[in-house]
């Protein structure tokens, strides 16, 4: 029989082993997968993990690695806090989706003005969207006690509601020949959130993802704030007693979660995608959940994952063009690298132990 | 030469890192009750669980009168008439005496029968008790006795009992002790687990006392004076707390017409509460646990806000004031719970130091932490108060109970309070930095601070209070100078014993 014991300190080795240990369980557990679908495994994976970085291609799928692991980032950052404060906001994609409303909306309504102004301005609406976005239910929670898990995640439908319905009238682009969506960024100069570094697919969203990571790293190491956030975490009784105010705590880290996925939508909407649509969010809010975990809710271990998870989208795009893998077969993949995650990470706080059950 | 009842020769159980019991060796002899005296860490625990066939030896052998024992599992032990009643009790509120003295047996038989059985053994051993009363309704006391029943319903050979008294009022030990003596005269043994002396004492025949595992010596307790055992125990000469007659100065807190409905569905409520306490005065707040005093901790501490002058600090009103405002005016609490509420504890002893100290040792810069002073300030708490640890960077949870218990007493302290509250500030702290603590509280108030002290143990409210209040039920007791007070009245005070019949043996 196996048993756990609890270690006496949570060993640091461990700790750090944890990530590793986990992608190379999904590499393992991922392949078997692969290879019940018939493709040969060890090719699925090397397309996956080799493919973007070093293949024929690579010099285009570099940049998207960018691109895509700016917005995991930046929201992973967002969540981190309130995870590590045990509150549990899973509605990033809903802030993340009401985060580029609000800053695509403030930007076309400048249309055709050309202002220095008018970017900033968007920044600052789709940080306020998300952000406002996220106070439904920090608020209902310290108000009226509501699950924030619930409120959050179910408020990712509404915000999904909304945006089909801009996307068909409120924000669709009047010269788009009735079909759904608004006007393109890309025409827009000083609306558009362009590459800082032509083809390096640097834009002011992975700026602003790297300052939210140096931002959390400061907070949670350097700042009594952070350090009230982690307290609340491992003792809610002993932060009471420290003097944290558990309702400010609430609004604060879901408020910030909120402005932080705002502020990817924005960037996402204002850059890469270009323009509101219907399918415009791709779950960027339910990965950085993963993200976040797999980084250890630690601020250099979710850019670092960020980027892991942004190789794994983009290899798992590249497989199923290449080799044919269905989609689903990507997400179960993505889906073992948290369930890898989590289950090693017992091992930071247990030991195993063999027992021989006693005989009476 | 008469077989003894229990012979344990040689015992040894090591667990990882420590060696809980080193080559142990006593005898138990029929109807004795015998003492296993020892600090908290000292093996008592781990040596009456393999009596009890909960852990098993690494070495050495047991006897039973004569014959080998080595139980398997507590069933087995029961079954060759080991009987244990635990510390924490293991009983259901929702049930009735009856229904949980069944869901101890092996075979319970009809309801009735039981029921009338166990009026027949309470009534012989002086143990009044009702069979169909919910066990969430009783006393402390008396669902010990639901305790203690279940283990005489097995016709036990030897009774082990692990820190009895400890949630008993003065009035219920003697109930208790009447028992225990009517079980010797029928020729039952008993192994009595306790730390405190003096019981031992009044009640035991003979004494065994380990320290860090080995047995360092036996004795007639009755022959032995407390101080000849507690030095036993700790392998030192102790220091008994000292205090000098002080005067009193003005009042430094004041809570008038208190009164605050239960946080939580299990807390107790706190009704039109008065207390004033003097400057250099230390003011002892007894009571069995569970009578507010959690909740009046919260008062002071600012966890809990009330009406702005309900409490009241050097005369500033502080009801409505929050934890941070109270430490930065003077006013310091420590918690009953170490891990958890007084520390948390997977963080580091730095960041437990942080926890409370920031605002009067300067550990921030306007919200930025200042993390070499915090360490430097946790150093000196783990110098200042002999906190055995590695170093400050270890977590709060990797330190025993009594170590903790300093770190977190020695915190408060530090910071030079003018109001110090502490709750149960010694609970299963060993009997050396038990009365290191008592010396630093009592130091703190020859310094002029005025001091709270709300604690189960009497020896020490009476030992470091100079008055006395009880909690009874959320309600306290006009406080009296403590040394016009007899254990008797204090027992009275706190009420724990009433409603509860004389024990009529």
């Amino acid at each position: 029989m196996i048993v756990l014991e609890k270690r006496p300190q949570p060993s640091q080795a461990w700790s750090l082993a944890t990530p590793i240990v986990a992608v190379l369980a999904t590499m393992f557990f991922g392949g078997l997968l692969f290879a019940a679908l018939g493709k040969n495994p060890v090719e699925s994976i090397m397309t996956i993990f080799w493919e973007p970085l070093f293949g024929e291609f690579s010099f285009y799928y570099r940049p998207q690695l960018l691109v895509k692991g700016a917005p995991l980032v930046l929201i992973a950052i967002g969540l981190s806090l309130g995870f590590k404060a045990g509150i549990w906001n899973i509605g990033a994609e809903g802030q993340y989706i009401m985060g580029a409303i609000v800053g695509a909306g403030v930007g076309l309504a400048f249309y055709p003005l050309e202002a220095w102004y008018i970017f900033p301005l968007m920044v600052i609406g789709g940080a306020l969207g998300g952000w406002a976005w996220a106070m439904i239910p920090a608020f209902l929670k310290v108000r009226f006690g509501t699950n924030e898990i619930l409120v959050s995640l179910m408020l990712v439908y509404v915000a999904e509601q909304m945006l089909a319905s801009v996307s068909l009238g409120l924000l669709k682009n009047p010269e788009g020949f009735g079909f759904p969506g608004s006007r393109n960024f890309q025409s827009y100069a000083s609306a558009y959130n362009a590459e800082l570094i032509e083809g390096s697919g640097m834009h002011w969203g992975v700026v602003a993802a790297l300052i939210a990571v140096i931002f959390a790293y400061v907070l949670l190491n350097r700042h009594m704030l952070g350090f009230h956030i982690r307290l609340t975490g491992e003792a809610p009784r002993a932060a009471r007693f420290a003097g944290v105010n558990p309702a400010r705590l609430i609004l604060f880290c879901l408020g910030l979660a909120g402005a932080l996925a705002g502020l990817a939508g924005l960037f996402e909407v204002s850059g890469p995608s270009g323009q509101i649509t219907i399918d415009f969010n791709v779950g960027y809010g339910f990965t950085a959940i993963i993200v976040a975990f797999l980084g250890r809710l630690h601020p250099v271990g979710i850019l670092l994952a960020g980027s892991l998870m942004a190789l794994t989208y983009i290899g798992g795009e590249i497989a199923q063009s290449e080799l044919g893998l269905p989609a689903a077969a990507i997400q179960v993949f993505q889906g073992m690298l948290l369930f890898f995650l989590l289950a090693f990470d017992l091992l930071t706080n247990y030991r195993l132990r063999l027992a021989l059950k006693e005989v009476a | 030469m008469t077989t003894p009842l229990l012979r344990l020769q040689g015992l040894t159980k090591a667990y990882p890192g420590v060696v809980a019991n080193d080559t142990v060796s006593f005898d138990i002899g029929e109807g004795e009750v015998h003492a296993l005296l020892g600090e908290n860490g000292a093996g008592k625990s781990t040596l009456v669980k393999m009596i009890y066939g909960l852990v098993k030896p690494d070495s050495g052998t047991m006897e039973l009168r004569g014959q080998p024992f080595a139980p398997s599992e507590p069933r087995t032990a029961r079954a060759d008439g080991i009987a244990m009643v635990f510390q924490h009790f293991s009983l259901f509120d929702a049930l009735d005496v009856a229904e949980n003295v069944a869901l101890g047996m092996e075979n319970p038989p009809a309801m009735n029968d039981l029921a009338s059985r166990i009026r027949d053994v309470s009534e012989t051993y002086g143990l009044p008790l009702d069979p169909y009363r919910r066990v969430g309704d009783l006393s402390a006391g008396e669902r010990q006795r639901v305790e203690i029943i279940r283990c005489l319903l097995q016709d036990p050979k030897l009774l082990i009992m692990d820190e009895p008294t400890s949630v008993l009022t003065p009035q219920e030990v003697d109930i208790l002790f009447q028992t225990l003596q009517k079980l010797r005269s029928e020729g039952t043994s008993i192994l009595y687990i306790s730390h405190k002396l003096e019981e031992i004492r009044a009640l035991c025949d003979h004494a065994t006392i380990l320290r860090l595992g080995k047995n360092v010596g036996e004795c007639i307790p009755s022959e032995t004076s407390a101080r000849q055992m507690a030095e036993l125990m700790v392998g030192d000469t102790l220091q008994t707390p000292e205090r000098g007659g002080r005067e009193f100065g003005e009042i430094a807190l004041d809570i008038s017409g208190l009164s605050v409905p239960s946080p939580s569905e299990f807390g107790t409520a706190l009704k039109n509460l008065h207390l004033t306490v003097r400057k250099g005065e230390v003011l002892g707040i007894g009571g069995v646990a569970g009578n507010g005093q959690d909740e009046l901790l919260g008062v002071l501490s600012g966890e809990i806000t009330t009406d702005r002058d309900a409490v009241k600090l050097a005369g500033q009103p502080i009801g409505k004031e929050g934890p941070t405002a109270r430490r930065r005016m003077g006013l310091l609490t420590a918690p009953e719970e170490r891990l958890g509420h007084a520390a948390a504890p997977d963080m580091s002893l730095t960041e437990n130091a942080l926890l409370t100290g920031s605002v009067r040792e300067g550990l921030e810069n306007r919200g930025f932490l200042k993390w070499a002073e915090a360490q430097g300030f946790a150093k000196k708490i783990i110098k200042a108060f002999d906190v055995r640890t590695p170093g400050p960077e270890n977590a709060a949870r990797s330190l025993s109970g009594g170590n903790l218990q300093k770190f977190v007493i020695g915190r408060e302290v530090l910071q030079d309070p003018d109001v110090l509250v502490v709750n149960q500030p010694t609970w299963g702290v060993d009997a050396a930095a038990a009365a290191a603590i008592r010396q630093a509280i009592l130091d703190l108030a020859a310094g002029g601070a005025a001091v709270v002290c709300i604690s189960q143990d009497l020896d020490e409210l009476m030992e470091i209070s100079d008055s006395f209040a009880a909690l009874n039920e959320g309600r306290l007791s006009a406080p009296r100078p403590t040394t016009e007070l007899s254990v008797d009245e204090i027992g009275l005070m706190m009420g724990g014993a009433h409603g509860i019949e004389v024990a009529h043996v």
